[in-house]
C-alpha cells in the first residue's frame, strides 16, 4: 500500500482511489502507521439472512519515526451498533405475584457490542486508560435513567450487569480476548460476528493499536447493515404507508380463508 | 428451512410457524375461537416480541374466521343478524377499551393488569365451563333429557325492553344484553390483544340461550370483522404487522380450521364445551404459575417504544 501523507477524513477516500479497497489510517506523531479494511461493507439482511461474520484486516506501517517496541504490538476492535434505548425490568414479589416492579431506561445503548482484542485487556493497558477509553464491556458507557436524572452507573450495577449479560446471551453483545489474531508482527486479522437478530443500520468499528501501554494510533472501518429486496420492500410499505399495508394484509386474511375453504370444500 | 420476518427482524423456521398456525387453526374452527390466547404466547416463546405478536396475530385469526365462517355460511349455521347486533356494541366497547389500555400504559401497570386478568378472565370462564358441561354430561348419561332450552328458566335478562326477534337462532331476546354482550367482548379484546371468542361462545350460550347450531359461526363473523379491523389498525398506527409472519399463519391456520369445523360439527355440544373448558382453564393455570412461580431470572430487557 502506498504512502501517503493525507490526514483527517480525506485520507480514506485517498487510499480508496490508491489501492482499490476501502481503508483509513491516521498519523500520529509516534509514527507508526495503522491500516484496516473489512471484507464487505454492506450487510445485507434478506430473506435467508442467518447471521453473517465480517472479517477485519489490519496492518501496522512503521516509518523512519518509529521506535522498535520491545512489548510488540496490541490490537483492540470495538464494534459499536446503532443505538437503541432500551429498558431493563427487575421483578420483584408484590402480594404474592411477581411483576416488574423496577426498571431502569438505558439511553442510546449499543444495540450491538463487540471488543476484540489479542490479549485480555487488562494485560494490554492499565485500568485507567481502559476506563477513559471505554474499552470492554465493563468500561462502555452505558447512561441509564431511573427517573429523571441521566447516569452511568458503576460497572458492578446489577442492572446494568443484567442488561449485558440479557445481550451476551443473544449474542449481541461480546467481549473475546482471543478475538484478534496476528498473522505476522505488523498484520493483524479479527472476524466479527453478526447473528441474526443484528439490527439494521450503521455499526462503528474502531480499531485501536497499543504498544507498550499506550494507544498509538487509531483506525476506523464502519459498514452497514441493511434490508433488501422483498425484506426491505414490505419493511418501507409497513413504515410508509401503514393503512394500506394494513388493508392489504386484512385483504389477504380474507383471501387466505376463502380460498382455503373453496380448495377443502367436500359438500 | 429458515426464513428473515421483515417486521419482526429475526429468521424463523417455516415449518415450526405453519405447524403452529394448524394446530391453533384446528382449535379456532373445532371451537369457534379465534386461538388468539394461544398463539400469541406461543410466538413470544419463539422470541418474537409480544408487540409484534399481537399485531401479526391479527391476520392469522381473520383468516381463519373467514375460512371457519365460510363453512358454517354453507350449512346455514350463521345468525347474521345476531353478529350485527353484537358489533354494534362492539365498535364502542373497542374505543373504551383502547382509551383504558392507553391509560394503563401511561400509570406504567400494563403488563400486570393483562397478567391477572388473563388469570382472573380465564380461570373463571374455564371453571364455569368444565362444571356445567360435565354437570350436562352426567345428566345425559343418567338417561334424563337434554336441557338444551330452559323455556321455564326465563332470568330478568328476558324481561328487558327493545325485544329483537333472531329467526335463525330462533331466539326473541332485548337488544340491551346483544349490546352489552358486544360492548364487553370489544373492550376485553382491546385491552388484553385477544379475539375473545372463548368469552363470547358461552355468554351467547348461556345468557342469550342461543342454540349450539348457530352460535359457533355467529361468533366467527364477529371475530372475522373484529380481527380484520384491528390489522389495519395496528398497521396504521403501530406498524408492526409482519406480513410474511402473518401469511405463514394463515396459510397453516385456514387448514387446521377447516378440519377442526369438521371435527367439531362431529362432537356432541356438551363435549365441545368441556374441551374448550378444560383448555381455556390450562392456558390460565398457566398463566397464573408465570404469576406466582419464583421467575428463572428477574430481568427482562426491551426496546423502548414510543407509540403503543
Amino acid at each position: 500500500m502506498k504512502r501517503r501523507a493525507h490526514k483527517g477524513r480525506c485520507a480514506p477516500l485517498a487510499l480508496l482511489a490508491a489501492s482499490g479497497v476501502l481503508a483509513a489510517s491516521t498519523v500520529p506523531a509516534a509514527g507508526e502507521r495503522l491500516v484496516a479494511s473489512l471484507s464487505n461493507h454492506r450487510v445485507m439482511v434478506t430473506s435467508n439472512f442467518t447471521g453473517d461474520e465480517l472479517v477485519l484486516f489490519g496492518g501496522i506501517e512503521q516509518d523512519a519515526a518509529s521506535r522498535p517496541r520491545r512489548g510488540g504490538y496490541d490490537i483492540v476492535v470495538t464494534v459499536t451498533g446503532p443505538r437503541q434505548t432500551t429498558v431493563t425490568f427487575r421483578k420483584a414479589r408484590v402480594l404474592g405475584i411477581w411483576v416488574n416492579a423496577d426498571a431502569r431506561v438505558f439511553e442510546d445503548a449499543p444495540a450491538y457490542l463487540a471488543v476484540l482484542s489479542n490479549r485480555p485487556l487488562a494485560a494490554i493497558t492499565n485500568a485507567e486508560t481502559l476506563r477513559r477509553l471505554q474499552l470492554g464491556l465493563d468500561n462502555i458507557a452505558l447512561p441509564q435513567r431511573a427517573s429523571v436524572n441521566i447516569a452511568d452507573a458503576a460497572s458492578d450495577d446489577p442492572f446494568r450487569l443484567a442488561f449485558i449479560k440479557i445481550k451476551s446471551d443473544h449474542g449481541l453483545y461480546r467481549e473475546a480476548s482471543n478475538g484478534v489474531t496476528f498473522l505476522t508482527p505488523a498484520l493483524f486479522r479479527a472476524s466479527i460476528p453478526l447473528p441474526a437478530e443484528v439490527p439494521v443500520g450503521t455499526y462503528e468499528v474502531d480499531v485501536r493499536l497499543f504498544a507498550d501501554g499506550a494507544q498509538i494510533a487509531r483506525a476506523p472501518a464502519p459498514f452497514e447493515v441493511y434490508k433488501s429486496g422483498f425484506e426491505q420492500v414490505v419493511t418501507a410499505a409497513a413504515r410508509d404507508h401503514g393503512v394500506l399495508y394494513g388493508l392489504a394484509t386484512a385483504m389477504m386474511a380474507v383471501a387466505t380463508g376463502w380460498f382455503a375453504s373453496v380448495v377443502f370444500r367436500r359438500d | 428451512m429458515q426464513i428473515y420476518l421483515p417486521i419482526a427482524d429475526l429468521p424463523v423456521n417455516v415449518f415450526v410457524i405453519l405447524a403452529m398456525g394448524l394446530a391453533v387453526g384446528f382449535i379456532s374452527g373445532m371451537f369457534g375461537i379465534g386461538g388468539g390466547f394461544l398463539m400469541t404466547p406461543l410466538l413470544i416463546f419463539l422470541g418474537i416480541s409480544p408487540a409484534v405478536a399481537v399485531a401479526s396475530v391479527t391476520g392469522h385469526i381473520a383468516a381463519s374466521s373467514m375460512s371457519g365462517a365460510i363453512s358454517y355460511w354453507r350449512r346455514r349455521a350463521i345468525d347474521l343478524a345476531l353478529a350485527f347486533m353484537l358489533l354494534a356494541g362492539g365498535i364502542i366497547g373497542t374505543a373504551c377499551g383502547v382509551w383504558l389500555f392507553t391509560f394503563l400504559r401511561a400509570i406504567g401497570q400494563l403488563d400486570i393488569t393483562i397478567g391477572v386478568s388473563y388469570v382472573l378472565l380465564l380461570g373463571v370462564v374455564g371453571a364455569l365451563m368444565v362444571t356445567e358441561s360435565v354437570r350436562a354430561i352426567i345428566r345425559t348419561r343418567q338417561g334424563k333429557p337434554v336441557e338444551l332450552r330452559r323455556p321455564g328458566s326465563h332470568t330478568w335478562i328476558h324481561g328487558l325492553p327493545f325485544k329483537l326477534r333472531f329467526k335463525r337462532s330462533r331466539i326473541y331476546v332485548s337488544a340491551i344484553p346483544v349490546w352489552g354482550i358486544g360492548f364487553i367482548i370489544g373492550f376485553v379484546g382491546a385491552v388484553m390483544g385477544i379475539g375473545g371468542g372463548f368469552l363470547l361462545v358461552p355468554m351467547l350460550i348461556y345468557v342469550l340461550r342461543v342454540p349450539t347450531a348457530t352460535v359457533i359461526g355467529t361468533s366467527m363473523v364477529l371475530t372475522l370483522v373484529t380481527m380484520a379491523s384491528a390489522t389495519v389498525m395496528h398497521a396504521a398506527t403501530n406498524h408492526l404487522v409482519d406480513a410474511l409472519l402473518a401469511l405463514f399463519l394463515m396459510v397453516g391456520g385456514v387448514i387446521g380450521a377447516q378440519f377442526g369445523a369438521r371435527a367439531g360439527q362431529k362432537m356432541s355440544g356438551e363435549r365441545l364445551r368441556l374441551l374448550l373448558g378444560l383448555l381455556v382453564l390450562a392456558v390460565g393455570i398457566r398463566f397464573a404459575l408465570d404469576l406466582v412461580l419464583p421467575p428463572d431470572t428477574l430481568y427482562s430487557i426491551r426496546p423502548q417504544d414510543t407509540d403503543v
